[in-house]
């Protein structure tokens, strides 16, 4: 795989020497963890782009490496484009970050997004997307749903943005089914097909009727599709194809506004170093349509929740709640606040097992 | 933690599916490498077999017929090796990265209008009363057509390689190609027929991926199996039974491992996800202490000028 990115980089960087410095156009690159075909969260990333090169026709130029594995091979693939002149790097997965970081500080006048971390610099944005709160109504959802009271949660890396989405889904499928339990597998991979449908099999044969990803690919759909009488949720994109059963709903990101917000910022000159966490309200986040699997008062529950959440009189973390070992941590009424959010490392009570350190 | 939740036979045959493309494929490196090549494109040629497998079964509605045009699809895309390595005599380490790097870009170009689609159902094969013999009977005989020739293929592998004329050429072919050579026997025919047969393999291997374990079609979804199957072949001493004991040991400790997580055991995850590449790797290598050495001319080029 390593070496599959190192061509394709080689090749980007040959492509865009040939092409040329276009001195008035303002070239945006994007750097993506799986291939732009993957049916989830890299495919949505590049619909954004493309929403780009819609805005702004001509006067953009935007590239793209896609595969690029986490780590200091993106480090390389970053460094290429800004040597072939990106004005704005987005870099559109969490292991990115150092990289980004390291890079930045050798090209200052080159802007770099990064997705979902918490590293900024002069030249360094961060921005990612509210998903707990899409997680808050698949919870209820599942809790509403399961007849086994299992649900299974195939997550991808021990991350607080993956952390966040388990605790909000339970919290949320405990409030409306006290006997429901979690089952977590952690795959350690964002991509990897085979591995997802494998960690959705065992799920399903270890009892789960429900069955959540945080991974990139629609294998998981396809394995629940199969053993049947199980019910999924698409994971950063809508994942349509599965339903009415099993996909019942979805999160959609939506990057394209933010994307073209930013790019039209560094054309202006008006860019400047933010901490972006959208999500319902602004339009980040999106609840695909809830099928016709799911019963029609349920329906209504996670609809108004959902609208509870996008107008703000609800947060899917408010208290009384406590942690995992029984210590408090939210006083009934209060809500979490956004640093504790975004470095969450800990379970939520009621979830068993440990965080992989 | 509750090991209860795991059940032993579901966990013994879907070790069986898991290992399936593993084993294909490096069976077919395998023959490749006895006759003396060394062709690294095996994660290109399964990606190749995956999309054409899943297309044509798409088209058709015949899984069956998909597999067929996964092998050929494989085959035709080790033929681009054959050529290279065979008849232009290029370096076949270069040759066979090449081979993959080409095989991910085509399947993904190929792949386009294939992506969400679902494939054709594969159904496992009825034997009757033997699936219904408690314990083997979900084990051994609830699988389907693709596995069982997977494992036809290593014993006639093997007996062919020991046994038969045609073997013994074979790996004449891979352990002297001078000699063989001046004996009269036609070395890049062989050869040629080698990487063509682990094209084929390698193609089905990929396939399985797409039609039978995930099933659809997504980019770059063999992700690495290709290069474990090329692993797996030098740890198992270039020997049939070794390949199939390491290939199920793989899709055993994979399968295991993400069962033990579900059942809550208190193992730190990172040391369950290694498990299958740390122990796999130990067996092998302590089973090739008896020193079985690589075919003498594997990876060397060879024209009778020389």
């Amino acid at each position: 795989m390593k070496l599959t990115t190192f061509m394709t980089g080689a090749a980007v960087a040959l492509g865009l020497a040939t092409s040329g410095i276009a001195a008035d156009k303002t070239k945006v690159g994007f750097v993506y963890v799986g291939p732009v075909g993957d049916g989830g969260w890299t495919y949505e990333h590049n619909e954004g782009r493309l929403a780009v090169e819609e805005a702004f026709g001509d006067k953009v130029e935007t590239v793209f490496v896609e595969n690029v594995a986490e780590g200091p091979d993106s480090e390389r693939v970053m460094t290429q484009m800004a040597l072939n002149g990106a004005d704005l790097i987005f870099t559109t997965s969490f292991g990115y970050m150092d990289p980004t970081i390291n890079v930045a500080a050798k090209f200052p006048n080159v802007k770099f997004e990064h997705a979902t971390g918490y590293k900024t610099a002069d030249n360094v944005s961060v921005y990612s997307a509210r998903f707990y709160e899409g997680r808050a109504i698949q919870g209820h959802i599942a809790g509403k749903m399961t007849k086994s009271n299992i649900v299974g949660y195939i997550g991808s890396f021990p991350i607080p943005e993956v952390i966040r989405g388990i605790n909000s889904a339970f919290i949320h499928a405990r409030k409306v089914n006290p006997d429901v339990q979690f089952k977590i597998v952690w795959a350690y991979t964002w991509f990897d097909p085979a591995k997802e449908a494998d960690a959705a099999k065992v799920l399903i044969e270890q009892g789960a009727d429900v069955v959540l990803q945080h991974t990139d690919s629609t294998a998981p759909q396809a394995a629940a599709q199969k053993a049947g009488n199980v019910i999924t949720f698409g994971q950063a994109s809508d994942m349509a194809q599965y339903g009415p059963l099993p996909r019942v709903s979805s999160i959609i990101d939506n990057w394209a506004p933010y994307y073209i917000e930013r790019t039209k910022a560094v054309m202006d000159g008006t860019w400047t170093t933010s901490n972006r966490w959208d999500g319902i309200s602004a339009g980040m986040v999106g609840i695909g349509e809830i099928s016709s699997a799911v019963p029609a008062d349920v329906k209504a529950e996670a609809l108004a929740l959902r609208d509870a959440i996008a107008n703000g009189s609800y947060h899917p973390f408010t208290g009384p709640l406590k942690k995992q070992d029984g210590s408090d941590w939210l006083a009934a009424g209060e809500v979490a606040d956004d640093g504790t959010l975004a470095g969450m490392s800990f379970y939520v009570e009621g979830i068993e097992g440990d965080i992989p350190q | 933690m509750d090991i209860s939740v795991i059940n032993p036979i579901l966990l013994v045959a879907a070790l069986m599916g898991a290992a399936t493309p593993i084993l294909l494929a490096a069976t077919g490196e395998l023959v490749v490498e006895r006759a003396g090549v060394l062709n690294l494109g095996v994660e290109g040629m399964m990606i190749i077999g995956a999309i054409c497998g899943f297309a044509v079964a798409v088209e058709t509605g015949s899984p069956l017929t998909g597999f067929v045009a996964a092998a050929i699809g494989g085959a035709a895309l080790s033929l681009v090796f054959a050529f290279l390595t065979q008849v232009t005599l290029a370096n076949q380490v270069a040759s066979g990265l090449a081979l993959t790097l080409f095989g991910l870009g085509l399947s993904a170009l190929l792949g386009q209008s294939y992506v969400g689609v679902k494939p054709p159902k594969f159904d496992d094969l009825d034997l009757g009363a033997l699936g219904e013999i408690p314990v083997l009977g979900p084990i051994l005989f609830s699988h389907d057509i693709v596995l069982y020739f997977a494992l036809a293929l290593v014993a006639a592998v093997w007996l062919v390689l020991r046994f038969t004329r045609f073997g013994l050429l074979l790996r004449a072919v891979g352990e002297n190609h001078d000699a063989a050579h001046a004996l009269g026997y036609k070395v890049v025919r062989l050869r040629v027929l080698a990487i063509m047969f682990g094209g084929a393999c390698a193609g089905v291997g990929g396939a399985y991926i797409s039609l039978v374990r995930v099933p659809q079609w997504t980019e770059g979804m063999t992700a690495g199996v290709g290069w474990i199957a090329l692993a797996l072949v030098v740890f198992a001493s270039w020997k049939p039974w070794r390949v199939l004991l390491g290939a199920y040991l793989f899709g055993g400790i994979t399968q295991l491992q993400l069962n033990l997580q579900g059942a809550g055991v208190a193992i730190p995850v990172e040391y369950l996800a290694m498990s299958p590449y740390l122990i796999t790797i130990l067996v092998l290598v302590i089973l090739s202490a008896d020193k079985s050495a690589a075919p003498a001319s594997l990876g060397r080029s060879f024209h009778a000028s020389n």
